[in-house]
């Protein structure tokens, strides 16, 4: 078994042919995501979040490069791989039982009929409604169950909590959690609220203008950067991501290289504070951090 | 069995809220020698953690010789804080000592001082050397 989720090679997707109105989406890409991690996909509108999830699930071809999932194509590793789209798409005539018996007969060697069924308990969801009835948040606790059921090892979710009230989001998260530490599955998810994603993302991946900007396990992201404020200086030689000036003061996201000078005040960001930096600054820097091996204790 | 509260403003990293509330757990005696930890899949499912998180504060909890992990069954405390019960018989013994203090007519403060000195006697140099999470 791989220990490989996704690995993007010069991945690229451009929409529209080669005309003038062709759109490149994605370009470049490079990246590991091993196994078992739930990774943020973050980034502006239009950073290429939504093309980099339907290529790694085999829904869009790349017109450039490759990605490889689970150790084969996205094609290949499709009865392994859920993908929850950010529109929903379900049956709008069909009942919530009935979309939940689709999945078990799409799915028939894998379907965990007790999470799916669960899930949809837990938002009170009538088995007898018709999914057009619903609203835009059970939708997606539908969709979720139908993911869920399906128990991949792969699950792929652009923007999943957008439309859910905040003790939906907590649950449906809380769910997803408990599915990743029960079967180890890998979880990318989509998501503009950066600080809705701290603590339960272990894994960054930062997109800006169809490129990677920042990739990596979070800690050792949140690790290789520094918040650092004092007076106005030379910040030599850090490489300086973000600064701002107010008056005398220096404010500054850095990645050091060595110790940060005297009379500067450091401190590790927040993984919303490095983000937002990042989105403020769309010229800084790339970077890729690879994973340390797994500690041997589990 | 211990419930988990997770304050992400706290900037107290999470893993380190989840050892500290252990151990508090530990010194009340909310958790004794033999109890089960929450699975991180429970732990997780009601905090929406990440479960990495959860198994990093074990693994923290378990160098520290407070918990074991045994294979296939969960996470047990292996011993507990605080290693003076309010039911031992320590106490209980410096209790009649503090019985016939009195009555030898000794006040708080002599109590205090003399016992302030015993303990200078038997643990010398220990102040403030106790974990103070």
């Amino acid at each position: 078994m791989t220990d490989t989720a996704i690995e993007a090679a010069g991945l690229g997707r451009t929409f529209g042919g080669r005309g003038r109105r062709s759109r490149r989406a994605l370009h470049g890409c490079d990246f590991r995501l091993p196994t078992g991690r739930v990774c943020a996909l973050a980034g502006p509108n239009g950073a290429g979040k939504s093309t980099l999830l339907a290529l790694a699930a085999g829904l869009l071809r790349p017109t450039e490069g490759t990605v490889t999932v689970l150790g084969t194509t996205p094609a290949a590793a499709r009865e392994q791989i859920a993908y929850v789209a950010q529109d929903k798409p379900l049956h709008p005539q069909l009942t919530v039982a009935e979309t939940l018996r689709m999945g078990r007969d799409l799915n028939p060697r894998r379907w965990d009929a007790a999470t799916a069924g669960r899930i949809v308990a837990d938002g009170g969801l009538a088995p007898d409604a018709k999914v057009r009835t619903l609203s835009g948040g059970q939708r997606t606790r539908v969709a979720l169950a139908l993911a869920l059921g399906k128990r991949p090892r792969l699950l792929l979710l652009d923007e999943p909590m957008a439309d859910l009230d905040p003790l939906a989001r907590h649950q449906l998260m809380g769910a997803l959690m408990a599915d990743a530490a029960e079967h180890g599955t890998t979880v990318v998810m989509s998501s503009h609220v950066i600080a809705e994603l701290e603590g339960s993302c272990d894994h960054l991946l930062l997109l800006g203008g169809g490129r990677v900007r920042l990739a990596g396990p979070v800690d050792d992201l949140l690790a290789a950067h520094a918040l650092v404020t004092g007076p106005h200086g030379d910040l030599a030689p850090h490489t300086v991501v973000e600064s701002r000036v107010t008056g005398r003061q220096l404010t500054a996201l850095v990645r050091p290289r060595g110790p940060v000078g005297a009379g500067l005040t450091s401190s590790e960001p927040t993984l919303e504070e490095l983000v937002l930096a990042h989105l403020r600054a769309p010229d800084a820097p790339a970077l890729t951090l690879t994973d340390a091996p797994e500690e041997a204790a589990a | 069995m211990v419930e988990y509260r997770i304050d992400r403003r706290s900037g107290v990293a999470t893993y380190v809220q989840i050892v500290q509330q252990t151990k508090q757990a530990l010194r009340l005696g909310l958790l004794r020698p033999g109890d089960k930890l929450p699975t991180a899949r429970e732990v997780v499912e009601a905090t929406a953690i990440n479960p990495n998180t959860v198994l990093k504060a074990y693994r923290e909890l378990e160098r520290e010789g407070l918990v074991e992990a045994r294979r296939g069954l969960g996470t047990f405390v292996r011993r507990s804080l605080g290693s003076a019960p309010a039911d031992s018989p320590l106490r209980a013994e410096l209790d009649a000592w503090a019985d016939r203090a009195r009555a030898a007519g000794l006040e708080r403060d002599d109590v205090a001082a003399l016992l302030t000195s015993v303990l200078d006697q038997h643990f010398p140099h220990d102040h403030g050397k106790g974990d103070t999470t």
